[in-house]
């Protein structure tokens, strides 16, 4: 008995002790997303704390107290069975908890729905899962990496994620919460970097055998420094072609890689080809770059339609 | 020809792999071994005779219990070499295909063929013995459940020799279970592997509805119930609404899979999301449907153990009850991470943390009965101690990851692995294993060992926190489940290599288990009194083992805890039970529910490997049983009073 409450008190005071070891990236948050997410993650792990530690103390007294041994002179009363009074506290007492836990739940889910930051332009980065790497598409910078994003701090970047391989989920444990990728359908993860630094980032959703190699850095730099980033692989690096996306496409890992133009519209043909035009965008994206995306995707579904109908 | 025969044989046996020969070495030894004894001891005819052919709920509980134990090694097993892995990564000890089959098989194994089995060993053991009827409602229904449970398992184990394992997931999501990126025999096997013994669980469901709602003992209205029947109850209720999403759902996955349909694939105007929200409106109900029992089993041996009467009976059976409702409309929390908008999530955040209210309500309510008790510190006891603190801070990670926006973080990493396997294992595993000790004695007519009973109970233990909590810290630190390789410079190396110790003391506590069984069987306490614990329900009441009518005359009940109740106004009258016995009315053995599920395993065999005829061929056999079972007209028979006496008298009742 005893040891096994020492063992558990102990690993949680290690967690939180172990908290100011960068290595726990949940509990180093770099970005404003993440802090709201560990706000919430320390208030639950306080208030379940506050039910969890007196239920242990009343076992282990209990336990130690009423034991069936000879000359035990607790009090015995096996007919007792019923008290409202305490049944009432311990219905109460969870209730209240509930109540708060649930009231700080919703404020942050209602919180992670809009941009971290307003008053800065967002940059988006359209994510795309494959077999088994990941793809980034800068729309507005006209350029996409393999395997690493960099990003500039302090600007909330809306991350626009599909999927071409079974659905995953993008992950970047210090930036915020994760959201699933899923073929033919766009869905939108804000995050926001406030310091610079390297993080790391993977898939957090089973996808088959290289499922585990799915990782990428994520990079924040300054303003001044991403724009320098951009410039130079638009100078250093190979255009990607449709032919280079379908060979990434194939199943197999892939080292990082950057490419200086991305071809137009090729995020929006991955989300149609999987689906996306059965699919109405509207539940999973509101925010203005879906909006355009759901007008090119009109355009495709009409443009294959007659593509068809010509076939027949 | 010969190449052709070679080519296919190659496909079809699982080749290249020294642990897979050396399974399949294993499994035709011990074939022929089982057939060489029963051949020479002659006990082919006892075997069909006693065992096959049964419809007693006991011995179909008892084969429930031997066969998920089983299945609990093999999980086991599978679980060791997942954490021998993740110790040492690099050493590449199973490669990432093996490592996804493994962890696919585990979780299916412990999940629907382990701790389903199980759950259902007790209902049958108990529930008629403890509302003191002599039979389930349906008894020939009840061994069509077992067998089919037992060959859907075997269908499903076949597959690790067979054409190859599933890998996607115990909970299949497509598109990765779909043709396109599963297109082996394994996700085949694992739809109909569950798909069999799902239908059997199903129709346990309603048995035990009915036997609990109709073969009560007179006088033992529903608040006189024990609070396992409760459970029971509850429980069935669950499986009745969720069975059937199962069923569909897997049926559909099929048609996607073998008609190339596009029910869950967006190309063509279907939805992986419709999948996960099906598959999971079974799946979380599910875990209520094994952790209720558990929590009944703990309400008896708490109770009996304090030697005191249950606290806030009414309270237990409420919980119980707003549980099984509630537990279907949380579903939505194992994907938070899907996109369904604020609103959704928040709705599911409340939900579920509100399962935590009657959930903490049963955790006080237990500690009250053990307050102004007098606690004996039994096996079975033991177990339930052990249980409440493991319990509370698994249902705490529970709400932990109910808050949705903290679950964004936590989903699909270790942290998650953690909390389930806390509430899986401190819940429904130490509940069932409180109550294997329980009742042993009841189904045996001896008790385990108790030196045995304690290293068992120490190295489960302690292995279980120092396997367990290390993940809860790997999750923090943002290692992804189902992972089979990592790096080092991550920095989960030690963790992970704690985490393989503990899981190698859980299975030092498994041998210890399986030991204190033989050891039982040679030297065990032999339990001549039927009612070992001081029982307070029925069950006790009756010799151990019980005859196969088990009570020779119906008690007539008047309140809670029944037969602690008869004890007591015998202890006042101090008079001799005197009872005139009259014919008892039994179901009749019958090989159909056997044979019907051999069928059943062949049409299962040629769907999973797409031959038509061979499932034509089966099914075919499925219907012929059914017609036969249907021109059976004398089912059932009288036992005459005469052998009452006789079998009573030499259990040293008084006749
Ligand atoms: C006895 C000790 C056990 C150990 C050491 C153990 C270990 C593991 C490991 C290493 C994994 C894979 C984690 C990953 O790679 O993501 C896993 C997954 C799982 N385990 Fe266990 N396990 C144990 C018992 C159980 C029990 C009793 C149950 C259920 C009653 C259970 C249910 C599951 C499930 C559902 C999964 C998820 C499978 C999946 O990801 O598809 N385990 N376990
Ligand atoms: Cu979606
Ligand atoms: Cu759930």
């Amino acid at each position: 008995m005893h040891i096994s409450k020492l063992i558990i008190l102990s690993v949680f005071i290690t967690i939180f002790l172990a908290g100011c070891d960068s290595r726990y990236l949940i509990l180093n948050p770099q970005g404003a997303v993440a802090q709201k997410e560990y706000q919430l993650i320390i208030f639950s792990i306080i208030l379940c704390t506050i039910v969890v530690i007196p239920v242990l103390g009343l076992l282990v007294y209990i336990v130690l107290r009423y034991r069936d041994k000879p000359g035990n002179k607790a009090l015995y009363r096996p007919d007792w069975d019923d008290s409202k009074r305490l049944e009432f506290i311990w219905w109460g007492i969870p209730i209240i908890i509930i109540g708060i836990l649930g009231f700080a739940t919703a404020k942050t889910t209602y919180d992670l729905v809009d941009p971290p930051k307003k008053d800065v332009k967002p940059l988006t980065i359209e994510v795309t899962s494959l077999d088994w790497k990941w793809l980034f598409q800068y729309p507005d910078q006209d350029i996409a990496t393999v395997n690493y994003v960099e990003i500039p701090k302090g600007v909330p970047v809306q991350f626009v994620l599909t999927s071409d391989a079974p659905m995953n989920s993008f992950w970047v444990p210090q930036l915020g919460g994760q959201l699933y990728t899923m073929p033919g359908m766009a869905m939108g993860l804000w995050l926001q970097a406030d310091h610079k630094g390297e993080y790391f980032g993977s898939g957090a959703n089973f996808t088959g055998e290289g499922f585990a190699h799915m990782n990428f850095k994520v990079k924040s730099t300054s303003t001044k420094e991403f724009n320098q980033w951009v410039k130079q692989v638009k100078e250093t690096s190979p255009a990607l072609t449709k032919a280079d996306y379908s060979n990434l496409a194939q199943q197999g890992l892939s080292l990082e890689k950057s490419y200086s133009t991305i071809p137009k519209g090729l995020f929006q043909e991955i989300v149609i080809k999987n689906g996306g035009q059965y699919y109405s965008q509207h539940h999973h994206m509101k925010n203005e770059d879906m909006k355009i995306m759901n007008v090119a995707s009109e355009k495709q579904v009409h443009a294959q339609h007659e593509h068809q109908e010509g076939g027949n | 020809m010969l190449d052709k025969l070679k080519d296919f044989l190659s496909h079809f046996f699982v080749t290249g792999e020294p642990m897979i020969y050396g399974a399949d070495v294993a499994i035709l030894l011990t074939l022929a071994g089982i057939i060489f004894v029963l051949t020479y001891l002659k006990k082919w005819k006892w075997l069909w005779r006693e065992w096959l052919t049964t419809v007693d709920h006991k011995k179909i509980g008892i084969m429930y219990m031997l066969s998920s134990l089983l299945m609990l090694f093999r999980g086991g097993v599978d679980a060791l070499l997942m954490r021998m892995q993740l110790a040492f990564p690099q050493w590449h000890f199973l490669d990432s295909n093996h490592y996804n089959e493994i962890f696919t098989t585990h979780g299916t194994i412990m999940i629907l063929f382990m701790a389903m089995p199980l759950m259902f060993a007790f209902f049958n053991i108990v529930v008629p013995l403890q509302i003191g009827a002599r039979d389930v409602a349906y008894p020939f229904l009840n061994a069509v459940s077992f067998w089919l449970f037992f060959f859907g398992a075997m269908l499903f184990n076949l597959s690790f020799v067979i054409g190859g394992s599933p890998d996607a997931g115990w909970l299949s999501y497509p598109p990765l279970s779909g043709m396109q990126f599963s297109p082996g025999p394994g996700q085949d096997f694992y739809i109909w592997g569950i798909q069999i013994s799902g239908i059997g669980s199903l129709a346990s469901g309603i048995n035990f509805i009915m036997t609990i709602l109709k073969m009560r003992a007179p006088g033992m209205k529903l608040m006189h119930m024990p609070l396992f029947t409760w459970s029971v109850l509850a429980s069935c209720i669950i499986i009745i609404f969720a069975f059937p999403v199962l069923t569909v759902t897997l049926a559909l996955l099929f048609i996607d899979r073998f008609f190339d349909g596009h029910l869950f694939t967006m190309t063509g105007g279907g939805n992986p999301m419709m999948y996960i929200n099906l598959i999971w409106m079974w799946g979380h109900p599910e875990v209520y449907i094994v952790v209720l029992p558990a929590f009944g089993i703990f309400s008896e041996i708490v109770a009996t153990f304090s030697q005191k009467k249950i606290f806030g009976y009414k309270s237990m059976v409420f919980s119980m009850m707003i549980i099984s409702v509630l537990s279907y409309f949380t579903w939505v929390h194992h994907f938070f991470t899907m996109g369904a908008g604020a609103n959704v999530n928040v709705f599911f955040a409340i939900t579920t943390m509100a399962i935590g209210i009657p959930t903490g309500v049963k955790v006080f309510n237990w500690l009250f009965t053990m307050f102004r008790g007098r606690i004996q510190m039994t096996q079975p006891m033991l177990w339930t101690i052990a249980f409440i603190p493991c319990f509370v801070v698994g249902g705490a990670t529970g709400v932990m990851l109910s808050a949705a926006p903290a679950d964004y973080q936590y989903h699909n990493s270790y942290f998650l692995v953690a909390h389930f396997h806390q509430v899986l294992i401190g819940g429904v595993v130490f509940g069932f294993f409180a109550g294997l000790y329980y009742w042993w004695p009841k189904m045996f007519g001896f008790k385990l060992d108790d030196r045995l009973g304690k290293w068992a109970f120490w190295t489960w233990n302690i292995g279980f926190y120092v396997c367990f909590m290390p993940q809860y810290a790997l999750g923090f630190m943002g290692m992804t489940r189902r992972i089979y390789t990592y790096d080092f410079d991550m920095g989960w190396g030690p963790l992970n290599v704690i985490s393989t110790v503990g899981a190698f003391f859980m299975g030092i506590g498994f041998i210890f288990q399986a030991w204190q069984i033989l050891h039982g069987i040679k030297y065990g306490e032999r339990d001549v009194t039927g009612d070992p614990w001081n029982g307070r329900t029925l069950e006790w009441s009756i010799p151990s083992p019980p005859p196969h009518y088990n009570f020779a005359v119906i008690p007539t009940v008047t309140g809670q805890d029944a037969w602690w109740t008869i004890k007591k106004e015998r202890k006042k009258k101090k008079a001799k039970e005197t009872a005139t016995f009259s014919p008892i009315h039994m179901p009749k053995n019958s090989g159909i529910p056997f044979i019907m599920s051999v069928f059943w395993f062949i049409a299962g065999f040629g769907l999973t490997f797409h031959w038509v005829w061979m499932a034509i061929f089966g099914l075919t056999g499925v219907g012929a049983c059914l017609l036969a079972r249907s021109f059976q007209y004398n089912s059932d028979y009288y036992i005459p009073v005469d052998e009452i006496r006789h079998t009573e008298d030499s259990v040293g009742r008084v006749g």
